[in-house]
């Protein structure tokens, strides 16, 4: 078991340094910009998506706890700007794809939270059938091709999908996420080199939460701004404040443009953090308790919707009560049913290994 | 409603911890994430944060406590509205004892499923070979010709398929076996990739993912390892994790096994490795005509299919009919000499030697039957076992390790399935233990012969 640090982390000087980063460039735009093309609805909207991401995840934290849910599981809590964001730059039928944290995007993109908490319990009405867990899950009418288990794996599959837009000569584009952790695995440079050799429409969104595991980037990469990983293909990438959901929505259009006018990859580094371990079983002792509450207290991505909505007067406190009572009670049906929906039949066993034959 | 604060389990296997410490006392209030309490496990620390909102209105497990039960309540928050110093401990419900068996205290355990017995693998129904009409020409082509026209009919009736992979494209085929593709289907359908293995072959599956029917083209299947990661947990086991939403419509080819003289890293036969996993199809023909049926349903085949074709066969020509559209199911057994005597196994390359040894074993006066496997998974034990009761005696044939080798399954298979027809044990002439060695003599020696066949059907014969 690592030992905690008692130094100041580098992990923890390079979160200041990014929010200095941030506060200077965020795509470019200052806060007053950021906000006029974020306006009302949208900072509504982005509460309600990002706080139903924390509560259905502290849920989940809750019921493996209680032994509901089985195995590996690992939780977005910090990172919900990322997801809320860039799903606001894309359109039906753009598709996403990332790896084992997972159900930040699952309901960011609109699955129904309901079948993603009884895939977590491993129930009959999950979307895998209880067959996947919470690791492997897909909607593909949502766009959204997995939930892969293999750090890593979904990149060169997110490309493939780019690949398919562009071989049926769609506009559409693929947002293919990753972590810090799997940017360093072979496959993700494979991808880039193809990607911009064939200029395909994909958006790697590389999530860089700090720490792949329990292993801090510095100690793991020798380049460690992870938007200048695309440079020998050159592929252009830029660092986003990934806990301002405005600066990430701003990214991802122009991220998206880009890649809709043909012009190929683009990668987006988004400055994040994790609050809870890599996994429940992660006592996170790789890092200081200071440094996750200075995140928390400081940069948190729906307290900072909130207090801008406050400021701004697009809601009352009360309204935003809520709005937190009505995803609570979202969060709360779905536990309910996940809790109470049967476990797979027994005959569930053996379907779904092969296709039949048309 | 008070909220009561349970113990929380780290991991599946946890049963009880060690409250270690209150981070915040009576009367606090707290908030969601907030974290209120620290407890140890024989593994590790951990920081128990709040779901809940309120006021921590007692502490009911004081810090210090050993061998708390998972699931038991520890503290009692009051919630909005509520008057924290009227929260009554839940003395009722105090901590369950910690040796209760880890199945009674997590619900997760309650609803005990009943054992599977129901549940039956199912086997696959596989139709016969086509009927050929009556006058139907048979063309001699080399199994390189037949392959391409297998590719070249299906993208022309089909516009989602396409083919990549190293140099398919304008150099034609490493081993020439696109040729002409890319002058008939253009580059956006013929696409040379990088090296770039692990890379193309996820690049295929995401495409196949989306709906395309990729065939993409290996090298050979040596430099395939690079991207077994792709095949296998990505390709194979998609269907089975999405609960059948998301199906992977691919075919992974290129020649498998020994060449000539190209040593350890080049030659080794993979037929083992693949036809190991549930959710992929692995053909592997051993002549012209069913190279082009079965690679034409493996392109149709809505699962990954692994198509193992050999360096020394593709030039190897055999008669092809000649019909518009020559389909070979997938998962059916060829007899491909008929004889009572012995049951000879074999696939790909070793059809070959099979096929030879029957011939000198016929001068000996034992008619040997002689068994095209063609596809390996699913396999066609159906036609094995009813030549084995009739001959009683059985030899397997192929350029793999004998260890977990497909030899191997096949002795099992006849073991479970035929033991009471059985004269003798299965004999199974493999490739030797040993990597495959450069040097003349040796590869020849490593690698199995006509004439180790021979005397393994001679020793089941007792002969």
């Amino acid at each position: 078991m690592a030992v905690a640090n008692n130094k100041k982390s580098p992990a923890e000087a390079k979160t200041a340094d990014a929010k200095s980063a941030a506060g200077k460039s965020v795509a470019g735009k200052s806060d007053d910009t950021l906000s006029k093309d974020f306006g009302k609805d949208r900072e509504l909207q982005a509460y309600h998506d990002m706080l139903l991401i924390r509560r259905f995840e502290e849920k989940a934290g809750q019921m493996y706890g209680m032994g509901l849910i089985g195995g590996f599981c690992h939780l977005y809590i910090g990172q919900e700007a990322v997801v809320v964001g860039m799903q606001m730059a894309l359109k039906d039928g753009d598709q996403l794809i990332t790896g084992y944290r997972d159900h930040g995007h699952m309901l960011a993109c609109g699955m129904d939270p309901k079948g993603v908490m009884a895939e977590l319990t491993g129930r009959r009405s999950g979307y895998s059938h209880g067959k996947g867990g919470s690791m492997h899950m897909f909607s593909v009418s949502k766009g959204f091709y997995g939930g892969h288990g293999i750090v890593g794996a979904q990149v060169p599959l997110g490309t493939g999908l780019a690949f398919a837009n562009r071989y049926r000569g769609n506009d559409h584009v693929c947002l293919t996420y990753f972590g810090d952790g799997a940017a360093n695995q072979g496959q993700v440079y494979e991808s880039f080199n193809m990607a911009e050799l064939w200029k395909l429409p994909v958006v790697y969104v590389i999530e860089n939460n700090r720490y792949a595991m329990g292993t801090a980037v510095d100690r793991a990469s020798a380049q460690t701004d992870f938007s200048k990983r695309g440079a020998s293909f050159s592929i252009p990438g830029e660092q986003v404040d990934g806990m301002d959901v405005r600066a990430v929505k701003a990214a991802g259009d122009k991220a998206v443009a880009w890649c809709r006018a043909g012009k190929g990859p683009y990668i987006l580094e988004m400055l994040t953090y994790r609050y809870r371990g890599h996994s429940m079983s992660d006592p996170a002792k790789y890092r200081t308790r200071e440094e996750v509450e200075k995140v928390r207290t400081g940069q948190d991505p729906i307290d900072q919707a909130r207090a801008r909505i406050l400021q701004k007067k697009f809601a009352t406190e009360d309204d935003l009560k809520k709005v937190d009572a009505t995803v609570r009670g979202v969060v709360n049906e779905a536990a309910e049913f996940a809790t109470n929906d049967p476990e797979p039949d027994a005959s569930e066993l053996y379907t779904d290994v092969y296709r039949e034959s048309v | 409603m008070p909220i009561e604060v349970l113990m929380p389990a780290l991991s599946p296997t946890m049963e009880k911890g060690n409250l270690a410490k209150w981070l915040k006392k009576e009367g606090d209030a707290i908030k969601s994430g907030d974290v209120i309490a620290e407890i140890e496990t024989d593994k590790a620390t951990m920081e128990v944060e709040a779901v809940d909102e309120g006021t921590l209105a007692r502490i009911v497990v004081p810090e210090g406590t050993q061998d708390v039960a998972v699931n038991s309540v520890i503290a009692v928050l009051a919630g909005d509205g509520e008057d924290a110093a009227s929260v009554e401990a839940p003395k009722a419900k105090a901590p369950a004892p910690a040796a209760t068996p880890a199945a009674e205290a997590r619900p997760a355990e309650a609803p005990q499923k009943e054992a599977p017995a129901a549940a039956v693998a199912p086997q696959p129904k596989v139709a016969a070979d086509p009927d050929l009409p009556p006058g139907t020409e048979m063309v001699t082509m080399t199994m390189r010709e037949a392959l391409r026209d297998a590719m070249a009919e299906e993208m022309r009736r089909d516009e989602a398929v396409f083919v990549m992979g190293e140099e398919v494209a304008e150099y034609q085929g490493a081993y020439k076996v696109t040729q002409g593709l890319l002058q008939e289907f253009g580059a956006r359908r013929v696409i040379d990739t990088p090296i770039t293995e692990h890379g193309f072959a996820g690049l295929g599956v995401g495409a196949a993912l989306a709906g395309l029917k990729p065939v993409v083209e290996f090298m050979t299947f040596n430099f395939a390892m690079q991207a077994i990661d792709q095949i296998i947990n990505s390709a194979a086991k998609t269907l089975y994790m999405s609960g059948g939403q998301m199906g992977c419509q691919i075919v992974f080819r290129g020649p498998n096994g020994a060449a000539a003289r190209v040593a350890a890293q080049h030659s080794q036969d993979y037929s083992a490795w693949y036809s190991h996993v549930p959710g992929l199809k692995v053909v592997t023909p051993s002549n012209a005509a069913d190279a082009k049926g079965l690679l034409k349903a493996a392109i149709r085949d809505p699962n990954p299919v692994i198509f193992l074709e050999n360096e020394i066969l593709y030039g190897h020509s055999s008669p092809v009919p000649k019909l518009p559209d020559y389909v070979v199911p997938i998962g059916k057994a060829r007899i491909a000499r008929e004889g009572g005597d012995v049951t000879i196994v074999a696939w790909s390359m070793g059809m070959v030697y099979a096929l030879k040894a029957a011939e000198e074993l016929a001068k000996e006066g034992i008619e040997a039957e002689v068994i095209d496997l063609r596809t390996l998974r699913p396999m066609d034990t159906e036609t094995i076992i009813a030549s084995v009761r009739k001959t009683g005696r059985a030899v397997t044939v192929e350029e793999g390790w004998k260890q977990s080798g497909v030899g191997a399954e096949i002795a099992a298979c006849i073991m479970e399935q035929a033991f009471d027809y059985l004269d003798a044990p299965v004999a199974r002439v493999a490739c030797k233990d040993v990597p495959m060695p450069y040097a003349a003599n040796l590869e020849k020696l490593a690698l199995p012969s006509v004439a180790e066949v021979v005397e393994a059907a001679k020793s089941v014969s007792y002969r």
